[in-house]
């Protein structure tokens, strides 16, 4: 009897469930990152799977695609029992992936990356050529077109993306798992991306969408799970739910979407930055004369596409990197290259700096997170009692108060920074920067990678450093993020300033097109 | 998620002892290979080393010298700099004491130990000053430059030496020997004031103490001053400490030189206390094995103690060993490479396993 089961299922299930997981769990030493886990996907449909950062999302795909084994659990494929030991039997059993971060060769051409593992026989030349073929068929069918024999370095992040999708179709997947694909996109490279999902789903082809955007979720998808703390709460139907409830299942409470905050009272200028032009070490020129000003009391937020040279602009200010230009911060010019740029004479003018990268900029990953406290500010009198020697004990004692004000979790000032989730990791950052008190913070990404219950604290708390008079200048690729919190927007496109708009007199068809350099 | 976490502990004691554990293995299987019993050979080193006050003291002298050449490579470790050049600051270290002891009258040997040290230190640091200042300003790199160093510090030795320091008239390309008064006392002049007998034959030496105090004088500037805190972030995040505003140039400097100069301070180990004058090779070595000594003490400066005393155990029971035996010397000396080997290059082979353990532990648990 036992040995007719999953024949049996295999019959019932064979019909429309492309995908069925059924008690998977698996545990990292002592983490469980998934928790008896049930999931059916339908074939020919785009499901969702949202959930918060560590919710293990990505653990679970990991296991579908056999990266990871499951400590228990079984998987079907079109109602098979399906046994995927590593990336090549689950690639055998139909299933694609693309990667959040691309797994492309750079300097080879597209053509070549789409064969790349699946390359039939010793020659090259017959693979490439039915490569090129499928290429062509695909770029007819679902607007799938990037240029077979351009090189990988020269093509945008989109087309990348694309040139993932066409390995995946290439090896004839017929389940496509895409993980946070949206992240490196603009609003219109999104929308092209999700025509080419659904004409894809229109060829019955069954496709799993991994997000933590709930718009995206909205607008595409049949149905949608969420995943909470390694367990599947919920599965819906996605017309029949709302992003509140969505975010609701998210986060176990309920969430503020919307940024709760008051008028802007600016005051004088703070900042004036005047004709700012930066090459960077490829001699590119990434800063092409961009000229601003910040006042008291207002969040200036810079949209743009990455790559536009809005990271650039503000590592210019933070003293990061060498500029030409002028930048007088409180009447008093501030040095753009030379002794006095550096990170230390900013924080002296009372600059601070939460860096868009983290975890290379923003933190020491292999330091406790009172040495992390201290990271910038270890020239503070308050943690060097002589001139030698520093006072742990002192800057522990700060660490607690700081983690406390900032409800980190954990709050062991002895937990290594690399221990905390990237929410938590964010907020260590943010305490450390925003209880400086300073004139001017700069703000790259403040959001990115963190769980949607530390965003809104995040928000909460830039609003709250904006409201006692400090000068914000926030960057950031989530145009809902700029919009949210900006009390004027300014958009880059290719090192220079496109625009300025007010928050509540555009829209984000608008700016899109300005981050498109089109308008 | 990461896996491979091991607990601290298991880190830092049983993955070394597992790698020595290992390469004793196959040196045993080594020495059965060549006729000999292998049990017979470990106890004559262990005999050697650690059976009389006479092996301690030959097993601690070589472990001074360690102590310096190791701490030299941990600090410099711990800004992510691999100062594979303890050998030619070493030599340099030796030729600063010998100016010191040579030409300045010292009225005592207490005097003359913290001139030399300084005298030592201070050439050391010169010697590993050039090569910082180019990686840090020029970004060549510091493996090439400290190794280069190496061997013009062993030329401009030999040139000191033949025509310099040399004795007229003698044919040995070595200096006078230092004035008696200021011989440094002998660990068992130490011990004989409280009453512990000990052998007067080794040369170990009141500099096994500067080096124990060295290793928490180092445990102190990194892990207690904001020097030292600069140091190990720039170490570990470039990006991160260039943020924080330390400056990569004078960090990289500043490390060149503090371990250039533990490096240095081997000298008065050798030289002052050994030796007693200035020979062409007075370091024999010893700063090589400092990179194996840091490996295995996980750059930290108590490891590095604990792995000084092994290589020093290795030295004096190798030596041993090729006095009673027939193994060969060569034969000795592949069993420290083993050591070296298994706690330097092969540390993932051991870790990998261990951590698997760990984790199915833990699972079980």
């Amino acid at each position: 009897m036992a040995l007719n089961t999953p024949a049996m299922r295999q019959e019932t299930a064979a019909s429309d469930n492309a995908i069925e997981l059924s008690g998977i769990s698996k545990a990292f030493g002592s983490v469980q990152a998934n928790k008896d886990i049930s999931i059916r996907v339908r074939r020919g449909t785009i499901h969702g799977i949202v959930g918060e950062n560590g919710a293990g999302k990505s653990t679970l795909m990991s296991i579908l695609f056999g990266f990871y084994r499951a400590d228990s659990g079984e998987i079907f494929i079109n109602g098979k029992p399906t046994e995927i030991t590593d990336s090549e039997s689950a690639i055998r059993a139909g299933i694609g992936m693309v990667f959040q971060h691309f797994k492309l060769v750079e300097n080879f051409t597209v053509l070549e990356n789409v064969i790349l593992g699946a390359e039939a026989g010793g020659l090259l030349r017959p693979s490439l050529a039915r490569a090129r073929g499928l290429l062509k068929d695909l770029a007819r069918e679902f607007e799938l077109n990037v240029d077979p024999d351009a090189k990988i370095e020269d093509l945008s992040v989109g087309h990348q993306q694309r040139v993932e999708i066409l390995k995946a179709l290439y090896r004839e997947a017929d389940i496509l798992i895409l993980d946070e694909p949206t992240g490196v996109l603009t609003p219109s490279e999104a929308d092209h991306l999700f025509r080419i999902l659904k004409g894809l789903k229109e060829q019955g082809k069954t496709i799993i969408l991994i997000t933590h955007k709930l718009r995206e979720i909205m607008d595409v998808t049949d149905d949608v799970s969420v995943m909470r703390r390694g367990e599947m709460v919920a599965t819906r139907v996605t017309a029949q739910t709302s992003p509140t409830e969505l975010a609701e299942l998210m986060v176990g409470r309920k969430v503020l979407l919307r940024v709760e905050k008051t008028p802007a009272q600016p005051g004088a200028e703070v900042l004036r930055v005047e004709n700012l032009r930066h090459v960077d070490s490829q001699g590119v020129e990434r800063l092409r004369g961009i000229s601003l000003g910040i006042r008291k009391g207002e969040i200036l937020g810079i949209a743009g596409v990455s790559g536009n040279g809005q990271s650039e602009l503000l590592e210019v200010l933070a003293g990061l990197r060498h500029a030409e230009g002028q930048v007088v911060l409180d009447n008093e010019a501030l040095p753009l290259s030379g002794a006095g740029c550096d990170g230390q004479a900013r924080r002296a003018r009372r600059i601070a700096h939460v860096p868009e990268d983290r975890q290379r900029r923003g933190l020491v990953m292999n330091f406790h997170a009172w040495e992390n406290i201290a990271l910038g500010y270890h020239h503070d009198p308050l943690y060097n009692p002589s001139r030698w020697r520093m006072d742990n004990p002192a800057i522990i004692r700060d660490t607690e108060g700081k983690m406390s004000a900032f409800d980190v979790r954990p709050p062991d000032p002895q937990l290594k920074a690399s221990g905390f989730s990237g929410g938590n990791q964010q907020k260590l950052v943010l305490a450390r920067e925003i209880e400086y008190e300073p004139d001017l913070l700069l703000v790259g990404q403040p959001t990115r990678g963190v769980d949607i219950g530390a965003i809104e604290f995040i928000h909460q708390r830039l609003i709250r450093l904006r409201d006692a008079g400090a000068a914000i200048l926030l960057i950031s690729v989530e145009l809902d993020e700029i919009m949210a919190l900006s009390d004027r927007i300014i958009v880059m496109f290719d090192g220079r300033i496109m625009g300025e708009r007010m928050p509540d007199e555009t829209n984000a068809q608008e700016l899109g097109l300005m981050m498109a350099g089109m308008a | 998620m990461r896996t491979g976490k091991i607990p601290h502990w298991a880190d830092v004691t049983l993955v070394p002892l597992l790698s020595v554990a290992l390469a004793f293995a196959i040196s045993a299987v080594l020495i059965w290979a060549i006729g000999e019993s292998p049990s017979e050979a470990v106890k004559l080193m262990v005999e050697g080393a650690f059976g009389s006050t006479y092996g301690w003291g030959y097993t601690l002298f070589y472990a001074t010298n360690f102590i310096f050449t190791g701490l030299a490579v941990a600090v410099a470790f711990q800004a992510r700099l691999f100062n594979i050049g303890g050998e030619g600051q070493a030599l340099l270290g030796g030729l600063g004491v010998a100016l010191v002891c040579l030409y300045i009258p010292w009225p005592h040997w207490s005097i003359a130990l913290i001139a030399a040290s300084l005298g030592a230190a201070l050439f050391g640091a010169a010697w590993a000053l050039i090569p910082g200042y180019l990686q840090a300003k020029r970004g060549s790199h510091i493996v090439i430059t400290t190794i280069m160093f190496n061997f013009i510090a062993a030329s401009l030795l030999g040139y000191m030496l033949v025509s310099v320091l040399r004795v007229p008239g003698s044919q040995d390309p070595a200096s006078p020997r230092f004035p008696s008064e200021i011989a440094l006392p002998k660990l068992h002049e130490i011990l004989g004031l409280v009453g512990i007998p000990f052998s007067t034959v080794p040369p170990v030496n009141i500099a096994l103490l500067l080096g124990i105090a060295m290793c928490f004088a180092v445990w102190f500037m990194l892990w207690r001053t904001r020097l030292g805190y600069q140091i190990r972030a720039f170490g570990e995040s470039e990006p991160a400490a260039q943020y924080a505003g330390i400056s990569p140039v004078r960090t990289t400097i500043y490390v060149m030189l503090i371990s250039g100069a533990l490096a240095g301070m081997m000298a008065v180990n050798s030289v002052m206390g050994e030796q007693q004058r200035l020979v062409l090779n007075a370091v024999e070595g010893a700063g090589f094995i400092g990179i194996a000594v840091a490996l295995m003490g996980r750059n930290h400066p108590f490891g590095v103690f604990l792995a000084a005393i092994l290589f020093g155990f290795l030295y004096q029971g190798g030596a041993e060993l090729a006095l009673w035996t027939s193994i060969p010397r060569e034969l000795i000396v592949v069993i420290q490479a083993l050591v070296i080997l298994f706690t330097g290059a092969l540390d993932n082979m051991v870790r990998m396993p261990i951590s698997r353990l760990f984790a199915l532990r833990k699972r079980a648990g």
